[in-house]
């Protein structure tokens, strides 16, 4: 094993960079780690720790706006939002224990470079959709920046957004800068109990098509919701988010049970266990008991989910759950074999959309793609783009796509 | 305006025109093909419409395959293009090359499909702005971004823009509401990023096409997300004696959690000027008036417009009036929305900018720009989007008035320049272009643009794509690929300006 290298500033990240870049040294580029063990798994000598770039740098609430140097723990991030009633808005979600790790490890550099969201993506936006600017070290060993501190900026090309979910293959974040959202001051949760499909896709297409402001639609099966925080419910359970100010949250919610209700058993969760379900359901929570398993993370057409789930149910074994509206589809299998890729990838052609092997042993990982195969124009563009921030191909090779590219 | 060096048009190409109106009627029917300088006339010029540039000849595709056999035809005979959409562009995105085909996609005019399960919309990149909202506000939908071109601007020209508009804090940019594209590369190559689903797999090339200012690929389908009309909405009117006053009204409502469907303040010249021209009732006793709008359902808008009404209050508003009906709430916007025609009533000419800058800065802004006024000897009048931070300085001159329209220019250059130094950005929305292109360094050092060069060569090494915009130094992609900084001075400084 080679060396660890833990610079402290942007001109130590220059200099690991430029030194591997100068003799071939591929680098596996980490924050805290949480997240190692996603992708193809690497062949490279030396780390380039970046946790040592640490602390938020601009904190202004009234202007929405937050900048924080990459290594910075993203609970140090939510607790200072926090005391000003502010947050991410894209809720970042927690793999820790997912992956076998522990919680609150992940740092804010870490969620930009996978473009990690949780369930208000659906309403809000992803992680990509809040970045306002980033400084970051490419292969080529030169610091540039891009985007700014202001919301709306089209000056020049969007490279912060293009390195958001680039798993650091394109360049290493030193400093990103987020816009920052008020906390809503409150949440209930809508639970429609026992609906199967197509009732469920029904539902959610019903309360997401609403006027009034669902921020988070999940769908959880019967066998699912034993493993979350809403254990006592012996049915399915598909559930719905209101956020905002005490009184529009009352009104929303009763007209809601309105609209959706007609069907079945409603229940509606005060704050508290809201909050839990829903955690349960950013974090995985109910694919963290069996660590050997294999996890997929599919996102997809809303409307075509069930079925597409069916689909594959009926050929092998899967435990699914729906986040987004239906869109994110969590599925979970045996870790043997090609755990499902063939038949995943296959069903998922006729509907669109993409898959991702989250967690699998890495031989696994080595072994199928772990990022959606891309056609060939695409795949080809993507490696040219991949060049250009990283001719020597030293940032997390391989980590992505295999074959020579990112 | 004031002399604008574009590259060198290739004397080879222009000697060949023959040969490529043959290539181009091979691809595509004759009545599609603009080639005689009467017709090419509209094209010369888009929303910039100081500079001019007849084009080399104008193609009108209507299919994917067509684009995509224009572009291979070009890419191997070394032809450059120029994509247009609407022809929109306030910083003269779609100006045409003495060499090169503008190509038009306003054939591309149909909206290919309606999803409201998935609550998408699939539309050709000609389909206006506006026309997205209409296919769809029968079902109490509509498309969130609202440039204030939407009547007339293309969809894929919103993309290739990032366009924004007076809703963008809450709802977003395009940038936030595109979830998917199919595309044209220059090699004519098609590609599709995203789709109906939400995030596109692999890069975010979908992002760093948005906004890219058609330099990278030439869109030909776009799907969008929509969004289910709110309940209601209302706006307030409050005006305040200074622009102090109103900056830390706007710094409050934010910071008491309340993030408005738009706030759009305008200063005592832009007021003057829009109720002189529309009659809205804007109190003309201040120096900054404030127009913000919440919506939702109804009991969060009365919740909160009292509490809006409070802040305001207590940051020495003087005249505060919430509209009582739908109506009253469009003639508060009426004026806000005629603000640059009512400023072309009170001067023979203008210059729209569009700087952004941290919000809390607006005061030092304002109080430099009086000072340049002064010194420019020109007028200046302030529309600003306050919510976002995205300010709309309009430069007074008369064109007719030998040298003003160079003051006019240098003066915007300043405020950009300003805008830079206090933390912001040269351009919020209406693009770099070849406007502000030769401004660039003000924001990026050599190697920050270097690395968004490159970014040009992986989709377009040839550098065929939309020639002269956005970068103020050519390079070619070979030589940016082995340029190396030492010292922080690139080996090559002094390389001719285009």
């Amino acid at each position: 094993m080679g060396e660890t290298f833990r610079p402290e500033d942007e001109a130590g990240v220059v200099e690991a960079i430029a030194w591997a870049a100068a003799e071939s040294r591929p680098l596996e580029l980490l924050g805290n780690g949480t997240k190692r063990a996603i992708g193809r798994p690497l062949q490279v000598d030396h780390v380039l720790d970046l946790s040592g770039l640490s602390g938020i740098t601009l904190y202004e609430p009234e202007e929405l706006v937050l900048s924080a140097r990459a290594g910075t723990a993203l609970a140090e991030i939510e607790a200072a939002l926090d005391e000003n009633g502010q947050q991410l808005a894209f809720e970042p979600p927690d793999y820790g224990p997912l992956l076998g790790g522990a919680a609150d490890g992940a740092t804010i550099g870490g969620i930009v470079a996978a473009n990690l969201s949780g369930s208000r993506r659906l309403t809000a936006g992803a992680t990509r959709d809040h970045l306002l600017g980033i400084n970051a070290v490419s292969g080529r060993g030169e610091a540039f920046k891009s985007g700014g501190r202001v919301m709306k900026n089209v000056t020049g090309y969007d490279l912060s957004r293009g390195l958001a979910g680039s798993w650091g293959t394109l360049a290493a974040l030193t400093e990103v800068t987020l816009k920052v959202l008020p906390r809503p001051e409150t949440e209930i949760s809508v639970a429609l109990i026992g609906l199967g499909d197509p009732a469920w896709p029904r539902a959610m297409s019903a309360a997401l098509g609403s006027s009034f402001e669902v921020s988070a639609a999940a769908h959880l099966p019967a066998d699912i919701v034993p493993e979350t925080a809403l254990a006592d419910i012996n049915a399915a359970v598909t559930l719905f988010r209101i956020e905002g100010f005490g009184p529009s949250v009352d009104y929303r919610a009763e007209k809601l049970r309105e609209l959706v209700g007609a069907d079945g058993t409603v229940e509606v969760f005060a704050r508290d266990r809201s909050r839990a379900v829903w955690r349960d359901i950013r974090n995985v929570a109910p694919f963290c008991r069996n660590p050997e398993t294999a996890v997929w993370r599919i996102s997809t057409s809303p409307k075509h989910a069930g079925r597409f789930v069916g689909s594959l149910q009926a050929e092998g074994d899967f435990r699914a759950f729906y986040d987004w509206g239906g869109g994110l589809v969590w599925l979970e299998t045996v870790a043997e074999r090609d755990a499902g890729e063939a038949i995943i990838r296959r069903a998922l052609d006729a509907i669109g959309g993409h898959a991702t092997l989250i967690r699998a042993p890495a031989t696994l990982r080595a072994a199928i793609p772990v990022f959606q195969p891309q056609p060939p124009a695409l795949a080809a563009l993507t490696e040219r783009f991949r060049h250009q921030f990283d001719p020597h191909r030293i940032l997390n090779p391989g980590r992505m796509h295999g074959g020579g590219g990112a | 305006m004031s002399g604008l060096s574009m590259p060198e048009p290739d004397r080879g190409v222009i000697a060949r025109r023959d040969d490529i109106i043959a290539a181009m009627r091979a691809i595509l029917p004759a009545a599609n093909i603009v080639a005689e300088p009467v017709d090419m006339r509209v094209y010369e010029t888009d929303g910039l419409t100081a500079y001019r540039q007849m084009p080399f000849l104008v193609v009108l595709p209507e299919t994917t395959a067509e684009v995509a056999a224009i572009l291979s035809y070009c890419h191997a005979n070394g032809v450059k293009v120029v994509p247009r959409g609407a022809g929109t562009s306030l910083s003269g995105g779609a100006l045409p090359v003495a060499d090169g085909i503008l190509i038009s996609m306003m054939k591309f005019n149909r909206v290919l499909d309606i999803d409201f399960d998935d609550r998408v919309v699939v539309a050709q990149p000609g389909v206006t702005n506006l026309a997205i909202t209409q296919a769809v506000e029968h079902a109490g939908f509509y498309y969130a971004p609202d440039p204030s071109s939407q009547i007339a601007c293309s969809i894929g020209g919103n993309v290739a823009e990032n366009s924004g508009g007076v809703h963008c804090l809450k709802y977003g940019l395009t940038v936030n509401n595109v979830l998917g594209i199919e595309m044209v590369l220059m090699t004519g190559e098609v590609v599709r990023l995203g789709g109906p689903h939400l995030d596109a797999d692999g890069y975010d090339l979908l992002a760093v096409m948005t906004g890219s200012e058609g330099l990278l690929g030439i869109i030909t389908e776009v799907t969008v997300r929509i969004l289910q009309k709110p309940e209601t909405a209302r706006a307030v009117l409050v005006g305040f004696p200074t622009n102090e006053d109103g900056g830390r009204c706007v710094a409050d409502i934010i910071a008491a959690g309340i993030i408005p469907a738009g706030i759009e303040m305008m200063d005592g010249l832009a007021i003057q000027a829009a109720e002189d021209f529309v009659h809205a009732g804007y109190p003309l006793d201040v120096e900054a008036l404030l127009i913000v709008e919440l919506d939702g359902p109804e009991a969060e808008v009365d919740h909160l417009l009292a509490r809006v009404e409070e802040i305001a209050r207590k940051n020495a508003a003087t005249s505060v009036r919430v509209s009582q009906s739908e109506d009253e709430r469009l003639t508060f916007w009426a004026g806000r929305k005629a603000a640059f025609p009512a400023v072309g009533r009170i001067s023979p000419d203008y210059y729209c900018m569009d700087g952004t800058i941290p919000r809390h800065q607006l005061p030092k802004v304002l109080a430099a720009m009086r000072e340049m006024s002064a010194e420019y000897g020109l007028r200046v009048a302030n529309v600003f989007h306050a919510g976002d931070g995205n300010l709309h300085p309009l430069i007074l001159y008369d064109a007719n008035i030998p040298g003003e329209i160079e003051r006019a220019e240098a003066f915007g250059a300043d405020i950009l320049k300003l805008c830079v130094e206090v933390g912001g950005v040269l351009t919020g929305e209406h693009g770099v272009g070849v406007e502000k292109r030769d401004l660039m360094p003000e924001m990026f050092s050599e190697v920050d643009l270097a690395h968004q060069m490159r970014v040009k060569c992986a989709f377009d090494e040839k550098q065929l794509l939309n020639p002269g915009k956005m970068f103020p130094v050519l390079h070619r992609c070979a030589e940016l690929g082995r340029m190396h900084v030492s010292g922080g001075k690139l080996p090559f400084p002094d390389i001719p300006r285009f």
